[in-house]
């Protein structure tokens, strides 16, 4: 397709004049990529979505066996792992692009927050990803509890319990969360429904905003490249950039199948609601920094409990993620803005500590 | 009408708006209110469970240990503290609803979730609880134990 002066068949000359296959031609071939020392960064968002296709077919293969309810989820992927041909594969796989699909977002996320590639016109892109992370943590936190194992029940309990101590709309928030008044079938049920239907329908919503946006605008060239003088270097995105996307994918994927190989997803014990909650409960590795950070907040501060004063802290952080393209008006001018850039790096930098923290601090004292 | 700058036509076309738009909103209301109504879940009738008689004999429980049983449909922990005497509590953490453990090596009350501490009167000593755990009585009658909550 590089030279475009190809002879097309009469097959394609038949859907030309039905599907409109010219049109989609004339866009792919106008598509280009910015050159410079940043472009690397242009890798993690398509990542992101590979790994997502990956999750919606991997999901779909997990629900041919999945049972949705407490007496049995345990044991149908129990029966799954043990006795369904590469059952172990399908589902360490989906654990294991889960874990990579929230690490390429991250990253995806602060390379488009340290670039300034949210300034305008791309606050709504900007938005729609940070929904996106948003639903993706939804989905790690909602799919967690699917196998009813003792540490997704306990760290169920904590996280809608957390839910539960919003100010104001907590304890209703936490009820229709869990669907009754604890962690139950019923949550199970619940969680089963938004994990498999709620969050997919969203996700592909957004994602068809965010790629559209990405489409109209083009990729964004880093302020710092943009001011210096001189032809900015393009390359085409088919067939150059999509080749070279192709070949990140497929290291991608060979992560994936040498993780999912070697450390296949466990199991461990079934939940019982009336055993104590296990020593060393961890949440998953992205949830941990704020998990840690809750283990230091002392009970009271200032007559208010630690964990609403963390949860609200919690909260304004994303807020201010989400608002971040009008808050920082100096990029949205075109000036330098030092500033941003540093609250990126603290984030990242706090994000590290404490998730270290969550892994090295002795459980116990 | 009296005045003539308003045209007849628009004033009809600005009700039919009016009113296509009020029955808009009322045919949202009709469909949100059943769903909003439908997402909240039921209230299932809490387990009343006023007095439980554990299927544990005072003698098997060891001074210095702890252990778990069902008070109605929540966990419940009993202790026997080094001194000898017979406690029971909610096993439920005040801080985020875990379901504490005794930690012999302490003699406390521990949650493991978040390092939660409680002492052997239930009170929370150490790490993020805010409150004390709820406390059940004891009574020991023959070779039953007997928990009930406070009168």
């Amino acid at each position: 397709m590089a030279g475009g002066t190809e002879r097309h068949g009469s097959l394609w000359t038949w859907l030309d004049q039905r599907v409109g296959l010219k049109d989609l031609e004339k866009l792919a071939r106008k598509k280009e990529i910015p050159v410079h020392r940043h472009t690397i960064w242009y890798y993690l968002g398509g990542m992101t979505l590979f790994l997502f296709m990956v999750q919606v077919s991997t999901g779909i293969l997990l629900l041919l066996y999945y049972r949705p309810s407490a007496e049995e989820a345990f044991e149908s992927v129990q029966f799954l792992m043990g006795e369904v041909q590469f059952g172990w594969l399908i589902r360490s796989i989906h654990a294991w692009a889960a874990n990579l699909m929230i690490f390429t977002l991250f990253v995806h996320l602060f390379s488009v927050l340290l670039l300034k590639a949210y300034r305008p016109p791309r606050e709504v892109t900007w938005f729609s990803g940070v929904a996106l992370m948003g639903l993706a943590m939804g989905f790690g936190f909602t799919g967690y509890l699917l196998p009813w194992n003792e540490l997704a029940y306990f760290a169920t309990k904590v996280g809608t319990e957390i839910t539960g101590a919003v100010p104001v709309m907590g304890p209703f928030l936490g009820r229709l969360l869990r669907g009754g008044d604890d962690v139950t079938g019923a949550t199970l049920t619940r969680f089963y429904g938004i994990h498999v239907a709620i969050l997919p329908a969203a996700a592909t919503a957004l994602l068809g905003l965010h790629l559209y946006l990405v489409q109209k605008h083009g990729m964004s060239v880093p302020p710092d490249v943009e001011r210096q003088s001189g032809a900015q270097r393009r390359m085409p995105f088919v067939p150059n950039f999509l080749l070279r996307d192709l070949v990140g994918w497929l290291l991608a994927l060979a992560v994936l199948a040498a993780l999912a190989a070697y450390f296949p997803a466990e199991l461990g014990k079934k939940a019982d609601p009336f055993l104590p909650a296990p020593i060393g409960i961890k949440p998953e590795w992205y949830f941990m920094f704020m998990f840690q950070s809750l283990k230091y907040l002392p009970a009271h501060i200032l007559g208010i409990e630690g964990e609403i004063v963390g949860i609200v802290a919690f909260g304004l952080g994303g807020l201010f993620l989400l608002l971040v393209p009008f808050l920082d008006r100096r990029t949205a001018r075109g000036e330098p803005s030092p500033l941003f850039t540093w609250i990126g790096i603290a984030i990242i930098a706090y994000m590290l500590l404490f998730t270290y923290l969550g892994y090295t601090a002795s459980a116990t004292k | 009408m009296a005045e003539h700058a308003l045209e007849p036509d628009q004033s009809r076309r600005g009700f039919v708006n009016w009113f296509l738009g009020l029955s808009g909103v009322a045919f949202l209301l009709s469909a949100v209110y059943p769903l909003s109504r439908y997402l909240v879940p039921p209230r299932v009738a809490e387990s009343t469970a006023g007095t439980v008689t554990l299927p544990i004999k005072p003698a098997d429980v060891k001074a210095n240990t702890g252990q778990i049983f069902k008070f109605g449909s929540r966990p419940a922990i009993l202790v026997r503290t080094p001194a000898g005497d017979l406690k029971a509590f909610s096993a439920i953490c005040t801080h985020l609803n875990c379901t504490v453990q005794y930690r012999t090596d302490l003699t406390r009350i521990w949650c493991a979730c978040h390092n939660g501490h409680y002492d052997l009167n239930g009170k929370n000593v150490e790490g993020p609880p805010p409150r004390p755990l709820d406390a059940y009585v004891v009574n020991v009658r023959g070779n039953q134990i007997v928990v009930s909550k406070s009168a």
